[in-house]
């Protein structure tokens, strides 16, 4: 079996793949229902239903939503450098960290300064997180992908450790969670009586912020011809080392952003369950978006859309809510695939 | 003084060579992976569903050899899956490994819900005896250590010494380096790239999920959500640690496993530090081992470098 170029692809061919990979994941969650002895077209019904049926259910969406867009930027510009962020859960958790420090009583102050300091607190502190393997990789030549992950389980356990100490809320008998927010901390909803916080339109803005990065800016070019080819980049002249540092800053800002819009937006407190995997969960978000800021904000809304659904179907059905990780995994690989046949056909020989 | 009786107490190494086996069955398969030139990053997945599903055989009142069985083909089977998309497809070795392991994670917690839909506890399996061997066991600390282990103790050492053997004195060997070395050369001498990478994956995530069923089916007894909990990525680690050499892999298994069981023993000891500092410990000294052998490490030169034909 080989691999053979296809010149100029139909446009059958490269609408027709994604749509296959579309296909195998409904098939891989429809048989998986099958097999939990439930009727596969009612569930995929149940989750589609569950994800956008009503306007509770559409919130809900977009409330899960929310973090994702930032671990998928965090993901989609790290990768676009070919800089392997897995870690995107500790920086989350850093960001989240930071904001717990300053914005329980630390800092005193009104909405208008204590809002903005805590988001860029949340940056800094998810920057430096990954500006730590970055710097191992580019000046010792460490790999990025085992330090990032292992780095996940350091960071948990130091927020653990933190939420059983210094941090621990006196008045939360036994359970570690941090004090809660001040009110001026928190992050408003859009509008009174929708259930929907301003985190939501700032993951918007910080697509388009990061898509003009990418695509307007002499940091972003750089970022994709080191992505592209690393000796290339480096042979015409674009200091290679210094373009991952900012784009390890850049990556692990966006995610300490999305532990701040989670934190500040939506639970109020610090708890050891913050984030049910929303880093892991980036890369899929920024996979299936190919790697495009814009598209991150579609599949966000699509992976959350998932999630949410099925944990309704389960509710509904008592098929287990893992059914969403498979079908989310089943998507991730098919994408893949499917892409890589639109520009290549197997051959025998 | 009270670490001099931790460290010189057979329990203490008894717990060090209990703690590497699993590990050491991972590292191989994952050696034997990125010697044969993929990285294979569905490890930490592909441990999961090896811990389920031999756990999962036995439960079903199969017996414990059978378990392991059903272990290797799972794993087999996911590495089918890994190899068919990133050997003959060349697809990101990082993408794929990381969808992967969230497939067979996700699969195995499925399956677990809809086997045991309502269970609070996890049902416990009678796992693997200690399997003295005769004499040898009873030389003082070393023999509780080496010789008073389970089966699949035995067998984890057993497959580390088999990879060295067949990496470095078979003629499959030689091929399967230098795959991972210079896939040009080896299609040259009239040998399948594709096949001898595609066989490479498919055995080494067998030995993983083997890895991931000594979990169930010789420590803990009952399989649980977050078991695995990193091991796999500790194993990535150990493969650089090791330089890609399974001899120098065991010892990095074995050293990382007596600062695991080390720091279990030294908790009570300081009442005041917080557990957690303890359980970070090993996920940071493999970080610092990483750091300090990668500066010195030969990496695989076709690693991560999918083949085509006739591409250069």
């Amino acid at each position: 079996m080989r691999l053979e170029p296809i010149a100029d692809s139909s446009a059958a061919r490269r609408l027709g793949m994604p749509a296959a990979a579309l296909a195998v994941t409904a098939a891989v969650g429809m048989a998986l229902a099958a097999l939990a002895g439930a009727d596969p077209f009612a569930v995929l019904g149940l989750i589609a239903k569950g994800a956008a049926g009503s306007r509770f259910a559409l919130l809900e969406t977009l409330n899960r939503a929310t973090p994702l867009i930032f671990t998928g930027l965090a993901v989609a510009v790290a990768f676009r450098a070919k800089l392997w962020n897995i870690g995107a859960e500790a920086q989350l958790y850093a960001g989240a960290l930071a904001v717990a420090m300053l914005g329980t009583g630390t800092l005193a102050w009104p909405a208008a300064p204590l809002l903005p300091a805590l988001a860029l607190a949340a940056v800094g502190a998810g920057a430096l997180t990954l500006l730590g393997p970055a710097v191992l990789k580019v000046r010792f030549g460490v790999d990025e992908v085992v330090t990032t992950l292992l780095f996940n389980f350091v960071m948990l356990l130091f927020v653990s450790m933190l939420l059983e100490g210094p941090l621990k809320d006196p008045l939360a008998l036994g359970w570690p969670q941090s004090a809660a927010l001040l009110g001026d901390a928190r992050l408003p909803r859009i509008a009174t009586g929708l259930r929907l916080h301003w985190g939501f339109l700032l993951g918007l803005i910080a697509a388009v912020a990061v898509w003009a990065i990418m695509a307007r800016t002499t940091l972003g070019f750089e970022m994709r011809a080191v992505g592209e080819n690393r000796e290339a980049a480096a042979f015409s002249g674009i200091p290679v080392g210094r373009v991952l540092l900012r784009t390890a800053l850049l990556s692990g800002g966006l995610a300490g952003l999305a532990g701040f819009v989670e934190l500040a937006g939506a639970k109020g407190s610090l708890t050891l369950d913050l984030s049910p995997g929303f880093g892991y969960t980036g890369i899929i978000v920024a996979m299936l978006a190919l790697l495009n800021p814009l598209g991150v904000v579609v599949s966000a809304i699509f992976v959350a859309g998932v999630f949410v659904g099925a944990d309704s179907m389960s509710r509904a059905s008592g098929v287990p809510s893992y059914l969403a990780d498979i079908m989310l995994a089943s998507a991730l690989l098919s994408m893949v695939t499917a892409l890589m046949l639109t520009r290549y056909r197997l051959r025998r020989g | 003084m009270e670490l001099l009786d931790i460290l010189l107490s057979a329990s203490f190494w008894a717990a060090v060579v209990r703690i590497a086996s699993p590990l050491i069955l991972a590292t191989m398969g994952e050696l034997i992976c990125e010697r044969a030139g993929v990285l294979n990053l569905g490890i930490e997945g592909i441990m999961v569903a090896g811990a389920f599903s031999g756990w999962f055989a036995v439960y079903l009142g199969a017996p414990l050899w059978w378990g392991v069985g059903a272990a290797l083909v799972t794993g087999m089977a996911f590495g089918l899956l890994h190899g068919t998309l990133t050997v003959p497809l060349g697809l990101s070795q990082h993408v794929v490994g990381l969808g992967i392991t969230l497939l067979a994670t996700a699969a195995a917690y499925y399956a677990y819900r809809l086997a045991l839909p309502q269970v609070s506890t996890p049902p416990r399996i009678t796992p693997f005896a200690a399997l003295p061997i005769p004499g040898l066991s009873r030389i003082p600390v070393l023999g509780p250590a080496l010789f008073a282990q389970t089966a699949l103790t035995y067998l984890a050492f057993a497959v580390a010494l088999a990879t060295a053997v067949v990496l470095y004195r078979t003629p499959l060997g030689l091929a399967l380096r230098a795959v991972g070395e210079n896939p040009a050369a080896v299609e040259a001498q009239g040998l399948s790239v594709t096949g001898l990478r595609l066989g490479a994956v498919i055995v080494g995530s067998g030995l993983m999920a083997v890895g991931g069923a000594f979990l169930t089916l010789s420590a803990f007894s009952s399989f649980f959500f977050e078991m695995v909990n990193g091991r796999g990525w500790v194993c990535i680690a150990l493969v650089v640690f090791g330089a890609w050499r399974p001899g120098k892999a065991v010892l990095g298994a074995l050293l990382f496993a007596a600062f695991d069981a080390l720091q279990i023993r030294l908790q009570p000891l300081a009442p005041g530090v917080p557990y957690q500092l303890f359980l970070m410990l090993p996920f940071v000294l493999s970080i610092l081992a990483l750091v300090v052998m990668s500066r010195r490490a030969r990496v695989p030169a076709a690693l991560m470098v999918p083949y085509r034909r006739g591409e250069r």
